[in-house]
């Protein structure tokens, strides 16, 4: 009865093309903890390949790929030629990886991981998908490390959406990686370790500290690193937190603290926490827990997939990471306006954030107008993807990289309930921003080209109503799917 | 508002919500899904006075309602027209932004592809409804982003497009502020009937007594109907699309061609869809997971060839949605014989843009027991009676490779 005989020509069948290179180990992150898993893979015996996203293009950068940069890096970062020297120059087990027959490939950046599962089953293999400044591709892998490390936390106040708003683990990048700081003066907000030894660090590098801010009433990192930052002369603001940066055209001049000090700093660098980038594990279906002493959502048991460093979990210390976030988060959403933006790719403010009201672009008629999130909460606890759809908080060109996790911990505030209790906006590939001409495949497989259609390739779904059961449904049934693998 | 390449209407659709008023007061209606089919339904059912209780496993639109690609221009319907002559009017009379534009442009990048596209401008034609050919000089002066390329392409003179996730937000809180009840995160577990009806829904949440039910649960539709003893053929699907960072706005944002459905939304957002899809197994509970695949590349390069001016966009994101199909992909919208208070839509690939229209359909079948603006006999489910138990096996329509755990 039916013409296909029990195939479907359109259904993915086994389209998917096999992947361009297989090894038996795929290391994503040339960070020590990356490196130091190649080697041993490595000295297993093992074909490794290890791959690393830095040095990232410059305009990529400009979009706070994959860290809070600020816009406060150098026209040094513009010159591919060098930034891949420094990064070579700065990890000196980078040269041992390559001598020890790992291969080794900078300015690549996995953008997904794609596994047969639930869901689906048209893989010829699981892949990572890689893409350099010139092309993406796909391997295969039998054994999958992830060490992409941690990314900066960012909380948003009056004033942060201007160059000089950066991240401490970016201007850690700037400053011993890459020696591209554009700033000479910052103002660290927060004070826990990482905080402290940003501090020192941006000292050493010869960067004028004009003091860490914090909201609690006491220095939160290692009594150690506390006397060494006030050694130097650094001063606390206690108790205190940034009300306003205050700016011209090349970003912020001063910032302006509650208690009503006024600093004048280039910079202002976010150090209230470091969140485990789990991007891949998340884009991949992977499984992921919430722990608050190891800097939030970490990844959970994952077959096949071993996470190291950072990016499986800060150190833990016994200091929760989450509760002095909300903590933060409560205090400058206080100090915050209604205008203050939240999302900066797409100028969300906190007001439509918060009023669940869409972007100026479209009209706000009287029952719009009357929505809320509030209104919106008494149907369910608040979903981050359901708000990002409705205000774009988050679907800009960084897709949540800046404002996700502030979003998160706003949700969790205005459901009254603990920073998990609202489900995580989804992290979906390609975890990084690509060019479609990068992305493309333009090595398609003929399988793939004749097997193309705009939707199913049922042929009766399009015949038209009034000729369905007429002699003229075959001949439409014909020529429509002639016109197929377009 | 303008109602351009179609017979002009008799009736606005204001004067028919006025029409149809108090014809269904003090009804209660259950509607099982709140997807666009569901909340649609229940829009114009609560418009006819009818109480009404939408009961969703998770949040509305949150499959393929809330991530499909926007097209509202299904001339092939027999709900087309009706779809044609609400979109206009959405934002109007549900109160809440839609994005609703109107037109479409389908443009060509190879010979093949121009030979289809012209014989579906003139099976348009023959309709009445107006398609305008171009030439490819034609196609550059109305698509910025377009290139060398372009062969030629077709205007459609009518349809157009809508934000999916924005449009069933404004049927679900339109649907409130008329008095419906949306229960989230409340999934149908059973049905309890007497005397050939059925007088309550069963959720997690509760039992719900009701004059009608109208059950819109996707491709859930095929288990919840079993439980009524009828059978649906259905075969679930998923569909896969990317998005783009904002691209410069062009004057018709409903532009697609080179095998792709999609838009550019509002924003500026070049989001597209198309290519092989991946036949599933339906889990009763809703899928596990909807993975997005390497076609992202595919499709990645199909857009990069349908607008070679915006090849060095940023793709941003990719996601991908389950569709349910009938064994000849077109709808069903049908009331039961037995039990014969329920009301069954399932509306494949197309459901999204005729939405306005089908819920119009169902409204008049749970109200009146048929439909009162058009004939939709060839969308009952008796088309499907006797179909062998090996209908997908026939097709190719199983899942590609045995599942694996995930
Ligand atoms: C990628 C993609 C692109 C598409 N592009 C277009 C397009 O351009 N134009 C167009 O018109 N259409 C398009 N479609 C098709 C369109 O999205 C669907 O036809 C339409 O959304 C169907 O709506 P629905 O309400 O019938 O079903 P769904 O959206 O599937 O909604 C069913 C609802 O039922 C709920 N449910 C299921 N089981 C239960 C239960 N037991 N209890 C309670 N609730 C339950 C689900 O949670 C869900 O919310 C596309 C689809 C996809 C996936």
């Amino acid at each position: 009865m039916h013409a296909n005989n029990g195939t479907d020509p359109h259904a993915i069948g086994t389209k998917l093309p096999a992947p361009e290179a297989r090894y038996d180990m795929v290391v994503v992150g040339a960070g020590p903890a990356g490196l130091t898993a190649a080697l041993a893979g490595a000295s297993e015996g093992k074909s490794v390949l290890l791959v690393d996203e830095n040095p990232v293009p410059g305009a990529a950068m400009g979009n706070d790929v994959p860290l809070l940069f600020g816009g406060r890096m150098t026209t040094a970062t513009q010159n591919a030629e060098r930034m891949l020297e420094t990064v070579f120059m700065s990890e000196p087990m980078l040269e041992a990886a390559m001598e020890a027959g790992i291969e080794v490939l900078l300015g690549t950046s996995a953008w997904g991981v794609y596994r047969n599962g639930t869901g689906i089953t048209g893989l010829p293999e699981n892949v990572v998908a890689l893409a350099d400044k010139d092309r993406g591709w796909i391997v295969g892998y039998n054994e999958l490390v992830l060490a992409t490390g941690a990314r900066d936390l960012a909380i948003g106040f009056p004033g942060w959406n201007q160059p000089g708003v950066m991240g401490a683990a970016a201007l850690e990048r700037l400053l011993a990686h890459y020696e591209a700081f554009a700033g000479k003066r910052v103002l660290i907000v927060g004070s826990h370790d990482f905080a402290l030894e940003t501090a020192l660090l941006a000292r050493e590098k010869g960067v004028e500290v004009a003091g860490l801010v914090e909201v609690r009433s006491a220095p939160q990192g290692d009594a150690a690193l506390a006397e060494a930052v006030r050694a130097a002369q650094i001063p606390f603001y206690l108790e205190d937190a940034p009300a306003e940066a205050i700016g011209g055209i090349d970003g912020v001049e001063r910032v302006r603290l509650r208690s009503g000090a006024q600093i004048d700093v280039d910079t202002v660098v976010l150090a209230i926490g470091l969140v485990p980038s789990i991007e891949l594990i998340d884009a991949m279906g992977g499984k992921r827990v919430l722990d608050g002493a190891r800097g939030g959502y970490i990844p959970g048991d994952n077959a096949g997939v071993t996470c190291v460093g950072d990016c499986a979990g800060l150190a833990d210390t016994g200091f929760d990471h989450v509760e002095y976030r909300m903590e933060w988060a409560r205090e400058l959403g206080k100090l915050s306006q209604p205008d203050t933006i939240i999302c900066q790719c797409e100028e969300v403010t906190r007001a439509d954030l918060l009023g669940v009201q869409p972007p100026r672009y479209l009209d706000r008629p009287a029952p719009m107008q009357a929505r809320s999130l509030d209104t919106l909460i008494q149907d369910g606890p608040p979903n981050p993807d359901q708000i990002k759809r409705l205000t774009r908080a988050g679907m800009g060109v960084c897709q949540g990289r800046r404002c996700r996790d502030q979003v998160a911990m706003m949700l969790a505030m205005a459901a009254n309930g603990p920073f998990g209790s609202v489900p995580l906006a989804t992290h979906r590939a390609p975890v990084r921003p690509l060019p479609l001409r990068i992305l493309a495949d333009w090595e398609e497989s003929e399988d793939m080209r004749a097997g193309w259609d705009v939707w199913f390739g049922i042929p009766t779904q399009w015949v038209p109503y009034r000729d369905i059961d007429t002699p003229r449904e075959r001949e439409h049934q014909t020529a429509i799917a002639e016109g197929w693998s377009l | 508002m303008t109602y351009v390449g179609m017979p002009t209407p008799s009736e606005t659709p204001h004067e028919t919500m006025a029409k149809i008023a108090g014809t269904a007061a003090r009804m209660k209606v259950v509607i099982v899904g709140g997807g666009v089919s569901g909340l649609s339904a229940g829009w114009w059912l609560a418009r006819s006075g009818a109480e009404v209780t939408v009961l969703d496993k998770g949040i509305v639109g949150w499959e393929a309602s809330g991530r499909n690609g926007g097209g509202a221009s299904h001339y092939q319907s027999p709900l087309f027209e009706e779809e044609q002559r609400m979109w206009p009017h959405m934002d109007a009379l549900l109160g809440y932004p839609t994005e609703h534009q109107q037109e479409r442009l389908v443009i060509a990048v190879s010979p093949k592809q121009l030979n289809q596209y012209h014989y579906l401008a003139k099976m348009n034609n023959d309709m009445g409804y107006r398609v305008d050919l171009l030439d490819g000089d034609q196609v550059r002066a109305m698509v910025p982003l377009a290139g060398d390329n372009c062969l030629g392409g077709m205007h459609y003179r009518f349809g157009g497009h809508a934000n999916p996730q924005r449009s069933v937000q404004a049927y679900a809180w339109t649907l409130q502020d008329l008095g419906g009840r949306i229960v989230q995160h409340s999934p149908v577990t059973g049905f309890e009937t007497e005397g050939g009806k059925v007088v309550a829904v069963h959720a997690t949440s509760g039992r719900y007594e009701c004059d009608a039910v109208v059950v819109a649960a996707g491709p859930q539709i095929q288990g919840l109907m079993a439980k009524l003893g009828v059978e649906v053929p259905l075969a679930a699907a998923r569909a896969e699309m990317i998005v783009t960072e904002p691209a410069p706005m062009m004057p018709i944002g409903g532009v697609d061609g080179n095998g792709l459905y999609g838009r550019q939304t509002l924003r500026g957002n070049l989001a597209y869809g198309g290519g092989p899809h991946e036949w599933l197994e339906t889990f009763e509970a809703g899928p596990p997971a909807r993975p997005s695949s390497p076609l992202t590349r595919n499709l990645a390069r199909r857009v990069a060839e349908l607008f070679p001016k915006a090849a060095h966009l940023n793709v941003i994101r990719s996601w991908a949605g389950i569709v349910e199909n009938t064994p000849d992909g077109r709808p069903i919208i049908d009331r039961m014989k037995d039990p014969e208070n329920v009301t069954v839509v399932t509306m494949s690939g197309v459901g999204f843009g005729l939405s306005p229209a089908s819920g119009h359909a169902v409204r008049d079948l749970v109200v009146d027991g048929q439909c009162s603006f058009t004939d939709i006999k060839k969308l009952s489910l008796s088309r499907f009676d006797g179909i062998g138990a090996d209908w997908r096996e026939q097709r190719g329509w199983q899942p590609a490779r045995t599942e694996i755990a995930a």
